[in-house]
């Protein structure tokens, strides 16, 4: 592959050329005015970052104040109405249900997720060669699906007419699965979009805890068993505590991609029936393209944005008291 | 006996996994009627009906010239860029370099689903939909936080000391970084083109919204093209289905045992 290269490193040597650490510095050499070599080197990242992600932010925040419909779609004019969006939002019996939906539908996948993944990943470290290979093969190849494949295959799998669910629910013995419709209600469409969301996401999880459990010395393990320990006690004691970061980073990543997950729950059921499945990405899509009402749908991401901030925040204090008890 | 449990355990939960994978595949090789059948058929023989269903409808050979289009050029604009970003960020210091640092963390982060409506908006405003550089340029954006964050890290591994001994064995910095840090890179490159690759090849929220027109649509809207109102053909949609899945399943299968080391750093997902 090749690369145009020319991009990389502009011509004059920079006048510090240290990494974070600042002991090592060089003395400047003040006769190169090379000061704007490093802002040349980002600025076409930044500026596509801003003019792309950081505008439709911006626009966001701004459309979230307008009267903006089908109406102004087409006459392109703007109508400021102040908080009027925020307040029908939060008026709305429906947006509130949605949250709670989001954050009971977060909750949920991310608790299986960890859980299930933590011990996929302690299984494959306990596994013989062979059989680890096959587990993470069929690990690996769930976690490759792409996401509009996996939905119309969880789709098939729970067809209320030939779906091979439905038969394996008869086969077990379960009557009233002869046509059952799996997507009658909200809360059993969530529940399959969860059972897709953490097949899809456990193996991301027990792969990368493997492969931080792969360095952890051995030797302490044996110890820790020849002193008595048990399993449990092994994991709680020794392992937990080596891979908190890990843990840490891996069920903030969660958080924040199931809280956003909109595929998966759109295409698994288009946020029906009757706008029972909808969480908040989903709820502002069905109020912007499904109702022209784009000022509301604003509103709901703006509003959306803000609860994943508080959710960061805390996060992120969690991990930084963590970090000062740590040192 | 503890093995046997243990494998016993692993040998289930590997066929839990790879059930909904082998159900697609195996359904997409069924005749129709093995397909709409209540009690499901294990044992058939393999019909390629469904894959040409699949790859006869109208402009295919348009979703997938598209689809090749818009990845290739996302990728190559992502690595091209973040080269540059990352060298800087892993190399140089400079003032607001931990702010660059951190607005890349945040990007990388970015609740695109949640501004689907927007980008809308702004495409039509700028008379961009149903256009492959919107959406070439969206991919791009898309992959350039974890680009950077991830070629950062190989250069920051590169020890600097090799680039210092080639400036004074008489190479400038250009010469250097092309010498010396480009070859160790190779890796770091390819594996996260690949990355960049799978994701914006699996995109597709932003192209249902902003290229439903079919001259400018990617392969993941095909793929949901078997599904109507009138009902589903459930084996072209599996054929569908396998035949994206297959490139992605293989350069997954043959990065990951590269790959996923480093990666709880950064965010590999979709």
């Amino acid at each position: 592959m090749t690369v145009h290269i020319e991009e990389a490193p502009a011509p004059p040597p920079p006048v510090r050329g240290t990494p974070g650490h600042g002991e090592d510095r060089r003395p400047p050499r003040r006769w190169l005015p090379s000061n704007w070599v490093p802002y040349l080197l980002i600025a076409p990242a930044i500026i596509a970052i801003l003019s792309v992600l950081g505008y439709a932010l911006f626009r966001n925040l701004l459309i979230s104040f307008q009267e903006f419909g089908r109406k102004q779609l087409i006459s392109r004019t703007t109508e400021w109405i102040g908080v009027e969006n925020y307040r029908t939002v939060l008026q709305n019996e429906r947006f509130w249900d949605s949250v709670v939906r989001t954050f009971l539908f977060m909750a949920a996948n991310v608790v299986l997720i960890m859980i299930i993944g933590t011990l996929l990943g302690l299984l494959l470290n306990a596994l013989g060669k062979k059989m680890r290979l096959v587990l993470a093969i069929s690990l690996v190849a769930a976690w490759a699906m792409p996401v509009v494949a996996t939905t119309t295959v969880f789709r098939w799998l729970f067809d209320t007419q030939f779906g091979v669910a439905n038969w394996m629910m008869r086969t077990l013995g379960f009557s009233g699965y002869d046509q059952h419709n799996w997507f009658s209600s909200g809360l059993s469409t969530l529940a399959i979009v969860t059972l897709l969301i953490v097949w899809t996401s456990v193996p991301f999880v027990a792969i990368n805890l493997y492969a931080g459990l792969t360095t952890v010395s051995g030797e302490i393990r044996e110890a820790a068993r020849m002193d008595g320990a048990s399993s449990w006690r092994i994991f709680w004691s020794i392992l937990l505590p080596i891979m908190r970061p890990f843990f840490m980073i891996t069920t903030f990543l969660e958080i924040i991609w199931v809280f956003k997950a909109f595929v998966q729950v759109y295409a698994m059921n288009g946020g029906g029936p009757d706008r029972e499945s909808e969480t908040l990405p989903v709820m502002a899509y069905v109020e912007g393209m499904g109702q022209n009402q784009y000022g509301v749908a604003a509103a709901i991401s703006v509003l959306t944005l803000l609860i994943l901030l508080i959710a960061m925040s805390f996060y992120f204090r969690l991990i930084l008291k963590q970090e000062k008890e740590n040192s | 006996m503890r093995k046997l449990w243990l494998n016993g355990t692993a040998l289930v939960l590997s066929v839990l996994f790879i059930f909904p994978v082998y159900w697609m595949f195996s359904t997409s090789f069924k005749s129709n009627s093995q397909v709409l059948t209540k009690d499901p058929v294990f044992f058939f023989t393999p019909t390629f009906d469904h894959y040409s269903t699949a790859t006869g409808v109208d402009l295919f050979w348009t979703f997938v010239t598209n689809s090749l289009v818009v990845t290739i050029a996302a990728v190559l604009l992502a690595l091209v860029v973040a080269l540059a970003a990352s060298f800087a960020i892993a190399r140089m210091e400079f003032k607001g370099r931990r702010g660059v640092v951190i607005a890349v963390m945040m990007a990388q982060m970015a609740p695109w689903e949640i501004l689907i409506i927007v980008v809308y908006l702004n495409a039509r405003d700028a008379e961009m939909l149903n256009s492959l550089v919107t959406l070439t340029l969206i991919y791009f954006v898309m992959a350039l936080p974890f680009t950077i964050w991830t070629l950062r890290g190989f250069i920051a591994a590169v020890p600097k000391e090799l680039e210092e001994s080639a400036m004074i064995d008489g190479c400038n910095r250009v010469q250097a970084f092309i010498r010396v840090i480009f070859p160790l890179l190779a890796p770091g490159l390819m594996a996260t083109s690949l990355f960049g690759f799978i994701a914006a090849w699996n995109e597709y929220a932003m192209v249902l919204v902003l290229n439903k027109s079919p001259d400018a649509a990617t392969l993941p809207l095909w793929l949901t093209q078997f599904q109507t109102n009138f009902g589903n053909d459930w084996g072209a949609t599996m054929a569908a289905s396998s035949m994206f899945t297959i490139p992605v399943l293989i350069v997954f299968l043959l990065l990951q045992r590269r790959v996923t080391g480093g990666l709880s750093a950064g965010a590999v997902k979709g």
